[in-house]
């Protein structure tokens, strides 16, 4: 087995008393996309967080090509800027043009110079399909396209591995889309993901394995189908047919 | 809109200037307020103009304050010392806002080496917020100078404007930190996320859209200020405060009090307006609605 692009090692995380992520096992192996599912609440966005080391794990190991990113007192910058992550809502900088969100990253932390960083990210842009919306400001964009924007931001600095945190829960309906779209755009490319989603339609469509969480710990994962199909706990059960009853699968 | 091609057609014509129904109920409601606003504001200027000369002593105060001879006399010397406080003023702004920044930022930092920074930074907003700034001008202006042995260094001019400095810097900063900590926390995230160092991602996420929003609170600090400058004049320079003073006393009259009021409220009421359209667009830009 090839070693795993991304894995966490009874990764442990409590804010106070609120114990969140209780013991996390999980591989990653490259060109992997899985997806997390579960409650609101049951820690899919801590568990990307920690990933990106926006938040200090309290115990385990976080693994990238095998190096410990989560050893205390390590540099951080250097990591993040091989893991992208895209918000739920957005989080775009709204005093820059779409290109400058875009070239930002790799001029400030790649040091690339600002001619090529904003060739890259029109090419980019283009690629997402926002040619025309390279010189708007974020605020005059649609949820989609403003999510596009911050998906290419990430992109830009070429990272290893996509963090995805609910990117489709702040948009409408009829944009969620376009979204999807580039998601299934960087699938095809061979990126490696973490998903985490309400969308389970598409979770069953996009995954190479799907994990439920529950109260900060994996409870079941496996192939989308088992996990759609035929799910082993009781609790998955329950949260898929709550699912269901929402009318979202 | 006269005659139009489809004047004598079949159809309906709807004009060009008709209005939508909201639209002639707003006219109507303008000009309903702005009659109302008249007729108040004429009922009470007739009431000052009529009630006011007939004060038992108002001539007296109209001799001693409003004597129009003096007051032209006065009036173009009071101007020319204004250009001191004009200048500074003029100086003193920079020096602030740089001072102000470092004191904001200082305090923003996290790292447990720059421990003595932060807590510096706190006693000093704390000390000087906590003196009223004439002390500070007296303080500064007349301690400060007994360190030296030179005279170069007993210029008032200049301790006048590091305690006016000294000061203000304390207040906008705090304005300043009001601003960064406006900004959400998911902007850091995001700026942290792609990499960026804290350094890199105070200077350009969270500094550029901390300033935008103090534009409006730091002019009203600068208005403020452009008043207390006539403070300095009490450790010396003979700026318009104290030329007025001089005025005074040579005509035994308190119209150059007034004639320097003027010359303040000349340049204060458009900077006090400025900045009152500053925030009302501010507010605008960032989605809150007035409510009447
Ligand atoms: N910064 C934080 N401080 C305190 N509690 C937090 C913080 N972030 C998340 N939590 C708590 O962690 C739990 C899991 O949250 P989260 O990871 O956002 O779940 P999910 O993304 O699955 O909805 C929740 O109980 C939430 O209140
Ligand atoms: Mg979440």
């Amino acid at each position: 087995m090839t070693t795993p692009k991304l894995s966490m090692r009874g990764v442990r995380k409590s804010f106070g008393t609120n114990t969140v992520l209780d013991g996390i096992d999980l591989d990653v192996a490259p060109g992997e996309v899985i997806t997390l599912i579960g409650a609101s609440g049951s820690g899919k966005s801590t568990l990307l967080r920690c990933c990106n080391l926006l938040e200090p794990i309290d115990d385990g190991a976080i693994l990238l090509d095998d190096d410990d990113i989560a050893e205390p007192g390590l540099d951080a910058d250097p990591i993040r800027r091989r893991i992208g992550m895209v918000f739920q809502s957005f989080n775009l900088f709204p005093h820059m043009s779409v290109t400058k969100n875009v070239a930002i990253g790799p001029r400030k932390v790649l040091g690339v110079d600002k001619a090529t960083a904003n060739a890259t990210a029109i090419e980019l842009l283009a690629r997402l399909g926002l040619t025309d919306r390279s010189d708007a400001y974020p605020d005059q964009l649609s949820g989609g396209q403003q999510q596009r924007v911050a998906i290419a931001r990430s992109l830009a600095m070429g990272p290893e591995v996509m963090l995805l945190d609910e990117i489709t829960s702040a948009l409408d309906p009829e944009l969620v889309g376009e979204v999807l779209d580039v998601v299934r755009g960087l699938k095809t490319d061979g990126m490696t993901m973490l998903f985490a989603t309400h969308e389970m339609a598409f979770a069953r469509e996009i995954s190479d394995r799907v994990c439920f969480l529950h109260k900060g710990r994996i409870l079941e994962q496996g192939p989308p189908d088992q996990i759609f199909g035929e799910p082993q706990e009781p609790r998955t059960r329950e949260f898929l047919q709550r699912v269901i009853d929402s009318g979202r699968l | 809109m006269g005659s139009g091609p489809f004047r004598n057609s079949a159809h309906p014509v709807i004009p060009m200037d008709s209005q939508t129904r909201r639209e002639a109920y707003e006219q109507r409601q303008r000009r309903r307020s702005i009659v109302i606003a008249s007729a108040s504001t004429a009922v009470v200027i007739a009431t000052i103009v009529v009630l006011v000369p007939r004060a038992p002593r108002w001539d007296r105060v109209k001799k001693s304050f409003f004597d129009g001879d003096i007051f032209t006399d006065s009036f173009p010397r009071l101007l020319e010392a204004f250009w001191l406080d004009i200048k500074i003023f003029a100086w003193s702004v920079p020096l602030i806002f740089a001072l102000s920044l470092a004191i904001a930022v200082s305090r923003n930092t996290r790292s447990p080496a720059l421990f003595p920074l932060r807590a510096a930074a706190v006693i000093y907003t704390d000390v000087f917020r906590g003196i009223p700034v004439i002390l500070t001008i007296f303080l500064v202006g007349f301690g400060v100078p007994g360190l030296f042995e030179s005279r170069a260094w007993s210029n008032p001019l200049i301790w006048g404007s590091a305690a006016l400095i000294l000061s203000y810097s304390a207040y906008v900063s705090e304005e300043i930190r009001a601003g960064i900590e406006g900004v959400h926390e998911s902007q850091r995230a995001a700026a942290r996320s792609l990499g960026m160092s804290s350094t890199q991602t105070m200077a350009s996420v969270i500094l550029p859209q901390a300033l935008r929003r103090i534009v409006p609170p730091m002019m009203n600090s600068l208005v403020s200020l452009q008043k207390d400058v006539a403070l300095v004049s009490l450790i010396g320079p003979v700026e318009i405060l104290r030329q007025a003073g001089l005025d005074k006393s040579k005509f035994a009259n308190f119209t150059p009090y007034v004639a320097a009021a003027v010359i303040f409220l000349m340049v204060t009421i458009p900077c006090t307006r400025l900045a009152d359209y500053l925030l009302n667009r501010e507010r605008r830009r960032t989605g809150a609605t007035t409510v009447s």
